[in-house]
């Protein structure tokens, strides 16, 4: 088992940085998306509705699948770590996006109103009043999700990744070794999340306190 | 003129076998989700019970069941414990066992949701008149409490839905395996199989999640004013 730590190794370190990449590219389409559906911007209105709701309400081994097996169809190739990036992006990017919209309708108009009269202009609103605001309401949500999409990349073993399932299947398989095997598996995950959660319920306790006025 | 890759789907029994494969999908996941229920009140009475080994300990297992993936639970389950205890659990079963441990624990944290969040004077009122404590259940705390945990109680059942999904990684013959055997075996006859096979077992989950998710957030909308 000790021979085969570096398997593990290489596998927690593809599924931070598929999880990293994978939380970076969906909170930044996460927050336009939130940004066009909260200033009800015509024509992208509609579609990122429509993109929110086929993103949360597939799963993300089907929509792997899909980008991995279906594309080359139609001429599109994609290697499996992109392929992973772009599935738990397309995931993930609903899900901030409702996460960050809820913080972005919680932020009551006269605070909005309040911005605008002492002559600060829209986007000085967005980036001052609005935002600091909405990110400490969507902070618990966000937080969750970031759980949540580190949670999902263990499919991507179904492309062909070399990820922590993938590892512990196979050595599962090779050596018989079950117990030791899943029981680094469980370990990989918690080092990767436990302190994750912890940092959250930290961050979002902070905030409370903070708490605007409230 | 090749074929149109379409017809794949309609092809011999290829339709009836991916919509088997779908009830395979769907019974594993009402099933759990049935059952997931009634443990999830049961467990998120634990929650809110005045013990305090009990609230740690469930507390515990929500935790647990939440920050290992649903994945490793099914591995832990269909490889580990099958080795250890000298059992067969058929891989349906597994799944079953693990979306039911998964569910209750989340059913839990809704239902403690629901009922910690009721302001306690509610109670106290119901105390002050005079009703039993079976009373002011009955008659104060579940009805409200109902109202709180239903939209939270179908967008987990969206969730366990779309979790059977994995019940692939550990050898269900469910919709995504049928529609690999599919593949597999007429690759060569229609070389854009993948696409529209897996376009269409993804349509099939957005159809079903769709209209849950929009019934969740009709009866949240409703019900919080």
């Amino acid at each position: 088992m000790v021979n085969n730590l570096h398997l593990y190794r290489e596998a927690l370190i593809l599924t931070l940085s598929l999880g990293c990449w994978g939380i970076l590219f969906s909170f930044i389409i996460g927050l336009i998306c939130s940004l066009i559906s909260y200033y009800q911007i015509r024509g992208l209105k509609r579609i990122v509705s429509i993109y929110i709701e086929l993103s949360r309400n597939t799963p993300l081994l089907i929509q792997l699948f899909f980008l991995y097996f279906g594309l080359p169809q139609l001429g599109i190739m994609i290697n499996s770590y992109t392929c992973a990036i772009i599935g738990l992006t397309f995931l993930g990017g609903g899900y901030m996006a409702e996460a960050i919209r809820g913080g972005l309708d919680s932020v009551s108009r006269t605070q909005v109103e309040a911005g605008l009269s002492v002559g600060l202009t829209q986007s000085q609103v967005t980036r001052y009043v609005i935002f600091p605001q909405a990110m400490a309401i969507a902070l618990p949500s966000i937080g969750a999700n970031v759980i949540f999409l580190l949670k999902e990349t263990s499919v991507v073993s179904a492309v062909a990744l070399a990820d922590l399932m993938f590892v512990a299947k196979g050595l599962i398989g090779m050596y018989y070794k079950t117990n030791e095997s899943l029981f680094m598996l469980v370990m990989a995950y918690l080092i990767i999340l436990l302190p994750i959660s912890l940092l959250f319920t930290f961050l979002e306790r902070r905030l409370r306190y903070a708490g605007f006025g409230r | 003129m090749r074929d149109l890759g379409v017809n794949i789907l309609f092809e011999g029994l290829n339709m009836q076998r991916l919509l088997e494969g779908l009830w395979i999908t769907t019974r594993i996941a009402l099933i759990s989700i049935s059952f997931s229920i009634v443990f999830g009140i049961i467990t998120g009475l634990f929650m809110l019970s005045n013990n305090k080994i009990v609230r740690l300990f469930s507390r515990f297992y929500l935790e647990m069941m939440r920050i290992v993936p649903i994945l490793v639970w099914l591995f832990i389950f269909y490889f580990g414990v099958t080795k250890i205890v000298p059992v067969h659990l058929s891989s349906e079963l597994v799944c079953v066992i693990v979306f039911v441990m998964w569910g209750s624990a989340e059913m839990g944290d809704i239902v403690r949701g629901a009922i910690s969040s009721l302001p306690i004077h509610q109670k106290e009122s119901g105390i002050a008149i005079g009703l039993t404590e079976l009373q002011i259940y009955t008659y104060i705390i579940i009805p409200q409490a109902i109202r709180r945990l239903i939209p939270g109680a179908i967008n987990l059942a969206t969730r366990m839905i779309k979790t059977t999904s994995l019940a692939v990684f550990i050898g269900v013959i469910e919709v995504l395996k049928v529609g690999q055997q599919i593949i597999e075996y007429s690759l060569l006859t229609y070389p854009t199989a993948p696409l529209w096979i897996y376009g269409f077992i993804f349509s099939l989950y957005f159809m079903i999640c769709y209209p849950i998710s929009v019934l969740a957030r009709k009866l949240e909308m409703k019900w919080q004013h």
